[in-house]
C-alpha cells in the first residue's frame, strides 16, 4: 500500500492506494502542505476487485467514512477520486466546526463567504479572486467556529471545471495545475494549486463580513436575501448542521444575524468581479 | 371551532431557544434536537404562554388584541395542534 499525508487547515488525511500514480499526483500537488504525523482521517483508492487493479483499473472510493452508492472512477481520474473522498471525510466527519458548502477569500481580515449549487461559479470566482489580492480560503468548504464565528480557511486543491479551466490557465503558471481530466462525472476538471499564501496561513481565521449566492449565466443583478431565507440556505449547505445540535444552531444564528447577504446573477467573470467589488466596498 | 376546554402546557423556557430573525422565527427545540422556522403567529402563542398550564380560551384572548382577523380562534387553535404534534406545546387535558 501507498501513502501520503497531508494537513488541510485544521483536518489532517492519510492517503492509501494499491496504487502508487495517485499518491505521487498527490504528493505533487500538496507539495507547499504540512506533513502530519497524526491523522483525523484516512483514505483508501483501492480496486474495486483484485482482477481491476490491473486490467481496466477501477477506483473504489473508500475511507473512514464512505458514502454507499459512490460508484468507482476509473485510474486515470484517481485524483478527482482522492479529492472526492477527503470532501466525503469531512462532509460526514468533521464536528469541531460547522460546516458550510461554499468557498471563501479574505481581505483584511475579514472573509468573503460563496456559497451555491455546482455550477454557481463560487469556485472559480474563489480561485480568481485568490489571484487578484484576496487570500484564497477554499472552494469546497468554509468551517465556521461554534465559539468564535470566525471561517477557519480549508484551502484544498482548487477543482475548475470546464470552462473555467481555461480562465485560470490565462492567470496562472502552467506548474500550478495538476492533469487535465477530461469527460469525468462532473465535465472536465482539472486541479489547481492554491497560490502559496493561501497555503501558509491555512491557519488564519478570518470573520464572516459578506455572503454571496452567486447565479451564472443570467443578466447582471443584485437581490438582498432575508435573514430566514438565509437561514434556511445554509441549512442545506451544511453537511453537519443537524449532527451539531444546539452548537449548530447558535452558530448558524449568530452567522445570519451578522453577516448581510446578496445573491448576485452574472454573465461572465469581469461582471461577476465588478459586483463583488461593489458589494464589498458598500456592506463591509 | 373545536374544542376550546383544551388545556396547553408549553415546553419548558430551558427547551426552546428562539431566535427572531424577520418575519419568521427560528426554534430549537433542544429535547428533540430540531429547528423549526416558524412565522406568526406561533412565536406570540408561545409568548403568550406562561409556565402554567392555559386553556385554548385563555390563548386566543391573549392574542386577539394582536390579530384583528375573523377567525382567529379557529387559526390560533390550528396553530397550537400543530405545535402539539411538534412537541413544543403539550395537550394537558380534553
Amino acid at each position: 500500500m501507498h501513502e501520503f499525508r497531508v494537513q488541510v487547515g485544521p483536518a489532517r488525511f492519510r492517503i492509501g492506494s494499491v496504487w502508487e500514480g495517485p499518491i505521487r499526483a498527490l504528493a505533487e500537488l500538496y507539495r507547499d502542505y504540512p506533513t502530519p504525523t497524526i491523522t483525523d482521517y484516512t483514505v483508501r483508492l483501492e480496486s474495486v476487485s483484485f482482477l481491476r487493479r490491473y486490467i481496466r483499473p477501477s477506483v473504489a472510493i473508500n475511507g473512514d467514512f464512505m458514502l454507499p452508492d459512490a460508484a468507482p472512477l476509473p485510474l486515470a481520474f484517481a485524483l478527482l477520486a482522492g479529492e472526492m473522498a477527503m470532501n466525503v471525510q469531512m462532509a460526514l466527519g468533521w464536528r469541531r466546526h460547522l460546516l458550510l458548502h461554499a468557498s471563501a477569500v479574505e481581505k483584511d481580515g475579514k472573509a468573503l463567504i460563496m456559497t451555491g449549487e455546482s455550477g454557481s461559479g463560487k469556485s472559480t470566482l474563489s480561485a480568481m479572486l485568490g489571484h487578484m489580492g484576496w487570500r484564497f480560503m477554499g472552494d469546497e468548504f468554509v468551517l465556521l467556529d461554534l465559539v468564535t464565528g470566525e471561517a477557519m480557511p480549508f484551502p484544498r486543491l482548487i477543482s475548475l471545471k470546464n470552462e473555467a479551466i481555461d480562465e485560470m490557465q490565462t492567470q496562472v503558471a502552467a506548474d500550478r495545475f495538476g492533469p487535465l481530466m477530461r469527460g469525468t462525472p462532473k465535465g472536465d476538471i482539472r486541479h489547481l494549486v492554491p497560490p502559496r499564501d493561501a497555503v501558509q496561513s491555512m491557519g488564519v481565521p478570518a470573520r464572516p463580513a459578506l455572503l454571496l449566492f452567486p447565479s451564472f449565466g443570467f443578466d447582471a443583478a443584485v437581490r438582498p436575501v432575508a435573514p430566514s431565507e438565509v437561514f434556511a440556505r445554509l441549512t442545506q449547505a451544511s453537511t453537519n448542521y443537524v449532527a451539531l445540535g444546539e452548537s449548530g444552531f447558535r452558530a448558524l444564528t449568530g452567522f445570519v444575524k451578522a453577516v448581510p447577504a446578496r445573491a448576485i446573477d452574472y454573465r461572465n467573470g469581469d461582471e461577476a468581479l465588478m459586483l463583488v467589488n461593489q458589494l464589498w466596498d458598500a456592506l463591509t | 371551532m373545536p374544542a376550546l376546554p383544551i388545556i396547553y402546557l408549553r415546553a419548558e423556557n430551558a427547551q426552546l431557544i428562539t431566535e427572531p430573525l424577520d418575519a419568521l422565527t427560528v426554534i430549537y427545540h433542544r429535547r428533540s434536537g430540531t429547528t423549526h422556522i416558524v412565522a406568526e403567529p406561533v412565536p406570540q402563542i408561545l409568548a403568550c404562554m406562561g409556565t402554567a398550564p392555559m386553556a385554548a380560551a385563555d390563548i386566543v384572548r391573549c392574542l386577539a388584541a394582536l390579530f384583528d382577523v375573523d377567525d382567529v380562534e379557529a387559526i390560533i387553535f390550528a396553530r397550537l395542534e400543530e405545535m402539539a404534534e411538534l412537541g413544543i406545546v403539550e395537550r394537558v387535558r380534553a
